[in-house]
Formats: structure tokens, C-alpha cells, sequence
């Protein structure tokens, strides 16, 4: 489903800040496949997104979605095939236009946008049923604008708008972590259910390892553009914040002395 | 007083445009000065040129359209800051519309224009004038309400309202963004059309600070009437146009110079901008308790 091959962005090359993110890095991942990535702070996980999406162009190495290399693909042609949410819950929404009228953007992702109305009885059907899926509430408020709903009720739909028209990838950056623990948990609850029903191959960051390690079949931890340490469906069962914590100790020591090695 | 109606609703026109790019796309445009006068130059050499006056209107649009694609290009392919964009293209236009007219002005005594039929029926300069006008006016204002309300018109409002978002449902914001500059002067040109028909001459300065008078009307307009509904914020600007022009026609009488109507202008601009501001800080200096009612009054309408 998507082929990360050998992968490498660096920003501000040439200069004192100069800084790789993505560092010749591979993956892949099936249909249906749900993997949660961790990592420190500059790790390149969101960069990882970023190439991904399209909203930055790899230095090297390819991206394939479904068998197509996109590569050279801008971010809004590749949204045919990639949805996405960010971590900032005023992000994937238009706050001035109502709920239906971001839902009917939503609708139409990837397609030709003409002159026909934006908004029919039959879209709205649509989208009353979905919105009733989230169980906010929003399906009675179809006309309200989005700017007056709270953070998590902007992500819950966020996440609504990204995952009701079955992209080929979702991508979930740390989407939960402007929240507080409570929105935080009825996203989280939203998620599992819209990649779930959908079946969607999804990559979602997340900074909260109990997260990583609850949802999904698949766990990456990254590290200076690669990744470093990989669970899969059976590895994962077992696995406890404790054995992450190690595995991210060992990970920064062996860094450390092979930089001590080199110097 | 008649007269400054039947002009404002011309002028609503241009308005229009002003509130596709002001507040549809959040940009503020500052092409029109000059295709504006790219309009009125195009419809004056036409009809000259013995074209229909409907033709030669139309030929007004497409010259301001092109004017809006080039400084749409120069924003978006060519990454130029939005203002800077507007105003190389005013500036180009300058020329250009002094190629096109071939001189500083072309004037249009005993020609047919599209104000014609209305004049030699005797109704322009009448109530029936304004009623025409205002008939015409408000047609196009439903246009562009249902073209806002299409699949394109609502990527075009969330062109504006959050760019980024659109552009990860598949949208491309350098087209819809080019598109909406290319309609929003493709009006104001239209409106200069008309305006060198109704005054009888096109002027190389005719546009000069037009882009304060749309402003002027979008904001006025919005400031009385809101902008919550969509119908309610494009049928304002119409009117903010038609009361422009009455205060403008109001400072002439009370004895003020035409040379002082530019700087009227601004502060009226500048007024329109500043009274909501004030109206929140007051609320909450002056009341306590009713100050974060207005604080969220004021949000939600932001």
C-alpha cells in the first residue's frame, strides 16, 4: 500500500543549521496496516508525514502509494490518495464556514470541483449519517459554523472529514496532543472506530507511548531519520511502556558511543 | 442625490469584485486601480470602435479578468507577496491602459452606450432609473451568492479561510486563488465599462484609490448589515456602495472640495475598521460583567 524507499531530507543543507530529518529511510506497509510511530523531538516523524503528504518533496529516494510512485506529486494531487490530521485542532477545518459546508469539501476529496451545488439532500443525508457515528451531537447543528465548536469537537470532525471518504493512507499527526486528557481520549475512542470501519492504512505519530502501544498493529520508534526499532502485531501484544523506555535508553546510548567511536 | 444612488449601485459592481478577493479570499487586491481603469479603456476604444455597448461592457470584464490572472500568476507561481503582486500589476496597467486609449482619455459624446436606452426613455436620473440599476445590481449579487455556494465557489471560500485544509482535500489554492483575483477584477473591470458609459469618457485616473472606495463599501456595508449569512454579507456590500456614495454626495453638499474626497475616503475606511474594535474595548473597560459577552460576541463573529 505505501513503500517508503530509502528516503532522505535535510533541512537548511550547507548551512550551520543545517539538520537531517529523514535519513535513507524505508518502510512499508500493508493494506490495513495501523502503525503508530514514537520518537524523541526531532526524530523526523513528522517529516516522515510531510514527505508523505506531499507538503515536503524528498531530497532522494521514492514514495509509492498503491504501486504509484508520487514522488514529484504536490500535496494536492496526492490528496486523492492520502487524508490527513494534524495535531492542531483549528488545522483541518474552514472555522467560517458551517459543518456541512467543510463536510461537503471533505466529500469531494481528490474530485473535479464544478458548478454544481455544494450542498444537496442527499449529501446532507451522508453527512448526518456520519456526523451521528462521532456522537457529539453535530448532526443537529449542520449549519452551525465550525469556528464555534470547542478543540475537540473541531478534531473529532477533523477526523471525520479526513477518513469518511476512504483514502488509500491516513496520516495522523500527534492529533490528540493539543487536547486535554479527556478530548483526548474521546478522539483516540474516534479514531480506533473511523480507521476501524474504514479499514484504513493508517500512520499516526503520537508522543504518548500507552497510545503507541494500544492502538494499532504495528509499532515504529524513530530516531534521527531512521527507525530503530520496529514491533509488530505479536512483539506489540506484549510490549509495556517499561520495554519502550529501555529500548529508547539503549538506542541513545548506542548512538552516543558510536559518535564517542568516530570522535 | 439620485444621481449618487444610480452611481453607487454601479459602483456595487466593483464592490462586488473588492469583496470576492477582501473578504472571500482574504486578500487585499490592490490591482483594481488599475483594471478598473483597463475596463473603462477597453468598453470606451470598443464602442468607438462601433462595437455593441453590451459587447463592449463584456470586453471590460475580460480585460479586468486578464488583469486579476496576471497579478494571481505573479502571487502564486511566482511567490510574490500578495500586495506587491497588486501593485506591479497596477503600476504595468498604467501603461497599458494609456496604449490602450492611446492618449489620457477617449470620450464617448453622441455614442450609442449601454445607458442609452435608459437615458432616451427618460427614466436614468429617476426613481425608475434606480430601480433598474438596482434590479441588475442585485441579479449579480445572486450570482455570485449561488457561484459561492457551488463545489468550486466552496473551495474558494476555504481558499480563504484555511488554505493548507483545502489544499489536503485535493484542492490546487494557486488555482482557486487566480481564479477568484481573475473574476474579482474581471467585475471591477466591468464596472469601469460601465462607469466610462454612464460619466460619458474613460480617464487614464478614473481608478486612482479605487480599491479605498470598495473597501470603503465592503467594510460600511458589513459593519451595518453583518456578514453572518452569505447572502446577507454580498447583499451588504451592494449597499455599502450606494451609501458611500451618498456621504461622499453628502460632504460635497455640507460645502467640502472634490479634492478632499480621497482623504474623506480613507477616513472613512479607517472609521469603519476601528468603531467595532472600540465598541469591544469599551465593553470591557466599562462593564464587567457584559465584557465577556461582547469579547464572545465579537469571536464569534470574527
Amino acid at each position: 500500500m505505501l513503500t517508503v524507499t530509502d528516503v532522505s531530507k535535510t533541512f537548511f543543507p550547507g548551512t550551520v543549521n543545517e539538520r537531517t530529518a529523514l535519513d535513507r529511510l524505508n518502510l512499508t506497509m500493508a493494506e490495513g496496516d495501523f502503525v503508530t510511530v514514537i520518537g524523541s523531538n526531532g526524530a523526523g516523524k513528522s517529516t516522515l508525514l510531510n514527505a508523505v503528504s506531499g507538503r515536503l518533496i524528498a531530497d532522494s529516494g521514492s514514495i509509492e502509494i498503491d504501486g504509484r510512485n508520487v514522488n514529484r506529486m504536490p500535496d494536492y494531487r496526492r490528496a486523492k490518495y492520502v487524508g490527513r490530521v494534524f495535531q492542531d485542532p483549528l488545522a483541518g477545518t474552514a472555522p467560517n464556514l458551517t459543518i456541512e459546508e467543510n463536510l461537503s469539501l471533505a466529500f469531494l476529496r481528490g474530485k473535479r470541483r464544478g458548478l454544481g451545488p455544494g450542498l444537496s439532500k442527499k449529501r446532507r443525508g451522508t453527512f448526518v449519517e456520519q456526523l451521528a457515528m462521532l456522537e457529539l451531537g453535530l448532526e443537529d447543528r449542520l449549519t452551525a459554523k465550525v469556528g464555534l465548536l470547542s478543540g475537540g469537537q473541531r478534531q473529532a470532525l477533523s477526523l471525520l472529514m479526513a477518513g469518511f471518504t476512504q483514502p488509500r493512507i491516513m496520516l495522523l499527526d500527534e492529533h490528540t496532543a493539543a487536547l486535554d486528557p479527556q478530548r483526548a481520549e474521546l478522539v483516540t475512542t474516534i479514531t480506533e472506530r473511523i480507521v476501524h470501519e474504514g479499514g484504513l492504512t493508517t500512520l499516526m505519530v503520537t508522543h504518548n507511548m500507552e497510545q503507541a502501544i494500544r492502538l494499532g498493529n504495528r509499532l515504529i520508534m524513530m530516531h534521527e531519520g531512521r527507525i530503530v526499532y520496529e514491533a509488530d502485531d505479536q512483539k506489540k501484544a506484549s510490549l509495556t511502556v517499561q520495554d519502550l523506555l529501555k529500548e529508547f535508553a539503549n538506542i541513545k546510548g548506542a548512538t552516543l558511543s558510536d559518535k564517542a567511536f568516530l570522535g | 442625490m439620485i444621481g449618487a444612488v444610480e452611481v453607487g449601485l454601479i459602483y456595487g459592481v466593483m464592490a462586488l469584485g473588492v469583496y470576492l478577493t477582501f473578504r472571500v479570499l482574504n486578500f487585499p487586491d490592490l490591482t483594481v486601480d488599475g483594471s478598473f481603469t483597463t475596463g473603462a479603456a477597453t468598453a470606451a476604444v470598443a464602442i468607438i470602435a462601433g462595437w455593441n455597448p453590451v459587447l463592449a461592457t463584456l470586453a471590460g470584464f475580460v480585460t479586468g479578468f486578464l488583469a486579476g490572472t496576471v497579478t494571481g500568476l505573479l502571487h502564486t507561481k511566482g511567490k510574490i507577496d500578495g500586495l506587491l503582486a497588486g501593485i506591479l500589476t497596477m503600476i504595468a496597467l498604467w501603461s497599458i491602459n494609456l496604449r490602450i486609449m492611446d492618449g489620457a482619455n477617449v470620450p464617448l459624446l453622441r455614442r450609442d452606450t449601454a445607458f442609452t436606452p435608459l437615458r432616451d426613455a427618460g427614466i436614468l436620473g429617476t426613481w425608475g432609473g434606480v430601480a433598474v440599476l438596482a434590479l441588475a445590481v442585485v441579479l449579480l449579487g445572486l450570482v455570485v451568492v449561488w457561484f459561492l455556494t457551488t463545489d468550486l465557489g466552496l473551495s474558494i471560500r476555504a481558499t480563504g479561510d484555511n488554505g493548507p485544509m483545502i489544499s489536503s482535500f485535493g484542492v490546487s489554492t494557486d488555482f482557486t486563488k487566480t481564479l477568484t483575483l481573475a473574476l474579482s477584477n474581471g467585475f471591477v473591470g466591468m464596472c469601469g465599462a460601465l462607469i466610462a458609459q454612464y460619466q460619458g469618457f474613460a480617464d487614464i485616473s478614473m481608478g486612482i484609490g479605487l480599491i479605498l472606495v470598495g473597501l470603503a463599501s465592503v467594510i460600511l456595508g458589513q459593519a451595518i448589515l453583518g456578514q453572518r449569512r452569505l447572502l446577507l454579507a454580498v447583499f451588504a456590500v451592494i449597499v455599502g456602495a450606494v451609501l458611500y456614495r451618498l456621504i461622499i454626495f453628502a460632504a460635497l453638499r455640507v460645502g467640502l472640495d472634490p479634492n478632499d474626497m480621497k482623504a474623506i475616503t480613507a477616513l472613512l475606511v479607517v472609521i469603519a475598521l476601528l468603531v467595532p474594535r472600540w465598541k469591544a474595548v469599551g465593553g470591557r473597560v466599562g462593564r464587567r460583567s457584559t465584557a465577556t459577552s461582547v469579547a464572545a460576541t465579537s469571536a464569534k463573529e470574527a
